[in-house]
């Protein structure tokens, strides 16, 4: 019999209510998996205990013996980004400065996870505060990417891509600022979703960029993504940026035809900075797309090319400020030596931020310091309203936007760390989707060299079922997401795609 | 290039204490980045509204109805010093408001 | 050469909302440390702010009462800075679209109106508390109460308008009453539900550029903002005087040796870094909510002195201090509904009763005394059941215990004695004790009645009723005229 690990939830979810399988016994052969490859790809920074776990796991099989109601994604490990807040769990965010912190308070987004009876596995690991596009940015010790254990798993959910990819967990939750479920997602070979801004409350995520954070699922199929997505989107009282607004049934939207849809090629993102086997998957996906009666056409979106800067000053201005609560006072990392408050401050600040971070809020703080708010801050805010403009004027002629996700596949560890601006980068083909808030998928697209590839479907603000329709088409048609399935049955060193 | 007195004076803004080393990396490798934002500068932007939210909304709202505050003990249970019901800090010199 | 003085005050409101500015946490004042907290004010990692309703339409009171404007469009901004009692290290704050601007109060002094502008009113959230262990400059370690972090603040921000403390202290006082009125704060300055920094200089005609604008803090009551304002001016006027430029600085108010003292330079200002605080959507005040929150505005002060004035036929002077005190005046009204003679109940309001609120540090609403109680007391003199002297007496006993006045007297026997025949006798008894006294009269003397009316009043203690004794003195007397 197949590994219960290797299943996606969607089928684990048919066998468990149909007494097929046990919950017990998907926990127990995810723990299985996660001791053979953990050494390996350090996905997690938090592992629960196991027989806490199989303790939940065998509350969910009672209720389901007993003919009890259950939620959606009952019985299924779940691992959790390590920047969200779990009631009674560490959250670091991947930083030292948040050392022994335990949150009293669960996020929104796991208490409806909770409501539908998950199995919460642990954290997992990120790059320091979500700052990072390669996940080596994380204060504890690296992701390394299933497919190729000397190569990143791209940034900042790294662990939460990975643990996917290994089959460590059966989906996980990530948190995307400027492409940072996507670009792991397509690193990966699995599916990343971002929502539209305001779709998935963000209450109890440690806020990065607050103005551009989402949280969103990670899975190994489109159908996972959707069923993921559904539960955790939905207006929330505590987070004024959430939407008040039905969330559609994904799932059920699904299989709804793609043909006669308009989707457009932004020229910007298929230039020179891509990779020429990346550009050359993308005209397949075309063709694809295509014989599947959609309609393609490249468009032209000038102001993408300043997204980049743009994306920048607002993400480390707003990072200068929300990670300025992280002082020393009431909880997390403090260093001692300080005489008064403010060197305390200034010593534990100096010594819990990793490097990466420091150079944001250092960038943060500059861009929004007196004399420089107008050139820096209030410019990068005005070419925001540019760049949305530039998406509004194409999304009324357009359906959705198809675009590489990443100009490479999985770069090698240390590649490009020493060189902040050749990391920031990585994310050309995913900011702007963050800075105009729309709703973004990537979906793989096969192997380059061994290595998986992403597709980047964006739609407009809340037609998330419009992009996971046509990423489902794409996946279906493609057959490309059992590529990922089938890796995670061999051992990595083992893959050679 | 920031000069080394610009990055000594935000980092105080931001209260980090960086070593000497980090001084001279950041004052290079934040000049180059501010360097590639001045592409930025020949966009006009004359007129043009600030995107400070990435949607449209406003007026968001809570009715003035008491809910619950934490545990006392769990409020203080993540402090990395107490003293009885209080917060334990270094002594505050100068700074501030 | 002559000088002259500009100043601007910056008020800081604490709201009396039931909860916190951006979260549920329980706004009241002196519970245990750390208790009225939740994972929003301690700024936990991952939490959101969301905008009490009740504290915008309170400001809104506020500023419409202040005639400000109110611009259809406002936003909340963070003011970034560190301190230990801040749990975010950022302020949501107000900074370039605040909720109201524009406005003007209006005060009187020596009997002239003056409107002092205000210059912007906004909303922002109050900070914690630290402890200092030791003294200020020899300090140990500091603890932390996050129990009044994130309470609702108003600021008010006058327009440098005020040319003299008198000024500063009558702004403070009409600023307080039309609060009160509005019943948004107890501006109690003691606790801090009201605080006031001042912006003073001190100006010498055609010398300008000696002057700066020199910030006081540390004020904790209307008297020490008037003191360190007079303070400020001497000292500045001094420098001047000496031919020395005063520097732009902020200084503190010590009350107990009554000066001020350096506090930080223009140098040492903080860059807040202000933004638009991303978390909080925009504001948008349409005319419709505008109009319900006017309907909600009672009578403010000023428009209740001119009817009291006109209603009450009470001198300009006594509705002013009336109603600068809301629960004074409304103890008036209440009481002028029970018994109409509203000169008599302003007579012991401004006079005994606010003698003992005054030495008490009381407010009228928290002593035992009702508008029932005193009506029944001032029928009594009426009446001649008691003399006013009496009543003055008793006043006291009212205030404290709340006890009904005809219970005191009956407790303390001191009914008036209207009774003729018990008086006749008493003042026989006098005027027989006081023939010196009878023989002056007689001799012309007129003053000589008043002496034996009071020596009357001596021997009952009080009771006597002062008109019939004095017609029953004048009548024996003129007896004894016939007879001499």
């Amino acid at each position: 019999m197949e590994s219960l690990y290797n299943f996606t939830s969607y089928e684990l979810r048919e066998k468990l209510f149909k007494k097929k399988v046990s919950s017990e016994e998907v926990v127990k052969s995810i723990y299985e998996r996660i001791e053979e490859k953990e050494e390996k790809i350090k996905a997690f920074l938090y592992l629960c205990k196991k027989e806490e776990v199989l303790e939940k796991a065998r509350r969910v099989d009672k209720k389901i013996a007993l003919g009890e109601e259950v939620g959606k994604l009952a019985g299924i490990p779940v691992g959790i980004k390590d920047n969200m807040c779990v009631k009674g769990i560490p959250a670091t965010g991947g930083s030292k400065i948040l050392k022994n912190f335990i949150p009293p308070y669960n996020a929104t987004v796991i208490e409806k996870l909770l409501q539908e009876d998950v199995i919460i596995m642990g954290k997992l690991n990120c790059d320091e505060f979500a700052m990072g596009s390669s996940n080596e940015n994380s204060a504890c010790y690296p992701v390394r990417n299933p497919w190729d254990l000397n190569r990143v798993p791209g940034g900042s959910s790294g662990g939460s891509a990975a643990s996917v990819a290994a089959s460590e967990v059966i989906l996980s939750l990530g948190s995307d600022t400027g492409g940072s479920i996507r670009l792991p997602a397509s690193f990966c070979g699995i599916v990343g979703i971002k929502p539209t801004y305001g779709r998935v409350s963000r209450y109890g995520l440690i806020a990065f960029a607050s103005s551009l954070d989402q949280i969103g699922p990670l899975s190994k199929d489109v159908r996972d993504g959707a069923l993921m997505l559904e539960v955790i989107s939905g207006y929330d009282r505590r987070d004024s940026t959430s939407v008040n607004m039905e969330v559609p049934p994904y799932l059920s939207l699904l299989e709804e035809d793609v043909k006669g849809l308009k989707v457009g090629i932004p020229e910007e993102l298929t230039g020179d900075g891509i990779d020429e086997d990346i550009r050359k998957r993308l005209s397949e996906a075309v063709v694809l797309f295509e014989k599947l009666g959609v309609i393609c056409e490249t468009v032209s979106l000038p102001t993408l090319s300043y997204a980049l800067p743009v994306y920048y000053i607002i993400s480390s201005s707003e990072a200068s400020s929300n990670l300025a609560r992280f002082d020393g006072v009431r909880y997390g990392y403090r260093d001692f030596t300080g005489e008064d408050i403010f060197s305390m401050y200034k010593k534990t600040r100096g010594k819990g931020f990793g490097p990466e971070v420091k150079r944001r809020i250092m960038l943060g703080t500059y861009a929004l310091s007196a004399g420089y708010y107008d050139a820096c801050y209030l410019k990068a805010q005005k070419v925001r309203t540019l760049l949305k403009r530039d998406f509004e004027r194409v999304f009324k002629d357009f359906d959705a936007l198809l675009s590489p996700v990443a100009p490479t596949t999985a770069f090698l560890i240390g590649e490009k760390i020493k060189d902040p601006l050749k990391m920031y980068l990585t994310d050309i083909c995913t900011i702007p989707v963050n800075l105009a808030g729309l709703p973004s998928i990537s979906v793989p697209a096969g192997l380059i060299k061994g290595l998986p590839v992403g597709l980047q479907i964006t739609g407009r603000i809340f037609e998330e079922s419009t992009i996971l329709r046509l990423a489902y088409s794409f996946e279906q048609n493609s057959g490309y997401h059992t590529v990922s399935v089938k890796y995670s049955r061999q051992k990595p060193e083992e893959s050679n795609y | 290039m920031l000069t080394l007195s610009e990055v000594e004076y935000v980092a105080s803004l931001a209260c980090l204490e960086l070593t000497e080393e980090e001084k001279k990396i950041f004052s290079q490798q934040l000049g180059e980045i501010l360097d590639f934002f001045r592409q930025l500068d020949i966009l006009d932007t004359e007129g043009i509204e600030p995107a400070f939210h990435s949607i449209p909304l406003k007026n968001v709202f809570r009715n003035d109805i008491k809910g619950n505050s934490i545990e006392h003990e769990k409020a203080l249970s993540n402090a990395p010093q107490r003293e009885g019901e209080y917060f334990k800090i270094p002594k505050i010199i100068g700074g501030g408001e | 050469m002559s000088y002259y003085t500009i100043i601007g005050l910056e008020v800081h409101v604490e709201l009396l909302t039931e909860t916190k500015m951006f979260c549920s946490c329980s706004t009241k004042f002196g519970s245990l440390p750390n208790s009225n907290v939740c994972p929003v004010c301690l700024g936990l990692p991952g939490v959101l702010p969301v905008i009490n309703k009740k504290a915008v339409e309170y400001l809104l009171k506020v500023a419409l009462s202040l005639d400000c404007k109110i611009p259809h469009r406002s936003k909340f901004d963070r003011k970034n800075y560190f301190y230990p009692d801040m749990p975010k290290n950022y302020q949501i704050s107000q900074y370039d679209l605040p909720l109201s601007q524009d406005g003007f109060l209006e005060i009187e002094i020596d009997g002239n109106r003056k409107k002092i502008g205000i210059e912007r009113i906004h909303l922002e959230e109050d900070t914690g508390k630290s402890i200092h262990t030791g003294t200020i400059d020899k300090s140990l370690y500091t603890l932390e109460d996050f129990n009044r972090a994130g309470v609702p603040l108003l600021e008010i921000v006058s327009k440098p308008h005020m040319s003299s403390p008198e000024e500063a202290g009558e702004y403070l006082k009409e600023l307080r009453a039309i609060l009160f009125s509005l019943g948004i704060s107890d501006c109690k300055m003691e606790e801090g539900s009201l605080r006031c920094d001042a912006n003073i200089s001190v100006n010498k005609e055609d010398f300008p550029e000696l002057s700066r604008k020199v910030e006081i803090k540390n004020m904790n009551s209307f008297k020490s903002v008037q003191k360190a304002l007079f303070y400020e001016i001497k000292r500045q006027t001094e420098m001047i005087e000496r031919g020395e430029a005063i520097q732009q600085e902020t200084r503190g108010w010590l009350e107990e040796e009554g000066k001020t003292i350096f506090m930080r330079g223009k140098e040492m200002a903080n860059d807040y870094r202000y933004f638009p605080e991303p978390d909080l959507l925009p504001l948008e005040i349409d005319r419709i909510w505008l109009e319900e929150i006017k309907n909600t505005i009672p009578e403010l002060p000023r428009e209740k002195k001119r009817r009291f004035v006109k209603d009450y036929n009470i001198s300009n002077y006594e509705a002013t201090v009336l109603c600068d005190n809301f629960a004074l005046s409304k103890f008036f009204e209440e009481t002028v509904r029970i018994y109409d003679k509203a000169p008599v109940i302003t007579n012991w309001l401004l006079g005994d009763i606010s003698k003992y609120l005054n030495a008490e540090n009381l407010e009228i609403t928290s002593t035992k005394l009702t508008p029932e109680n005193l009506s029944e007391m001032l029928s009594l003199i009426d009446n001649k059941v008691i003399s006013g002297k009496i009543g003055k007496d008793i006043i006291e006993e009212m205030l404290r215990s709340g006890k009904k006045a005809e219970k005191i007297v009956q407790e303390r026997g001191l009914l008036q004695i209207s009774d003729e025949e018990v008086l006749w006798n008493l003042i026989r008894k006098v005027m027989d004790e006081n023939s010196d006294a009878v023989k002056e009269y007689l001799k012309g003397k007129t003053k000589a009645l008043g002496y034996l009316v009071g020596q009357v009043m001596k021997q009952s203690k009080g009771k006597a009723n002062p008109q019939i004794t004095n017609s029953i003195i004048l009548e024996e007397l003129q007896k004894k005229t016939g007879e001499a």
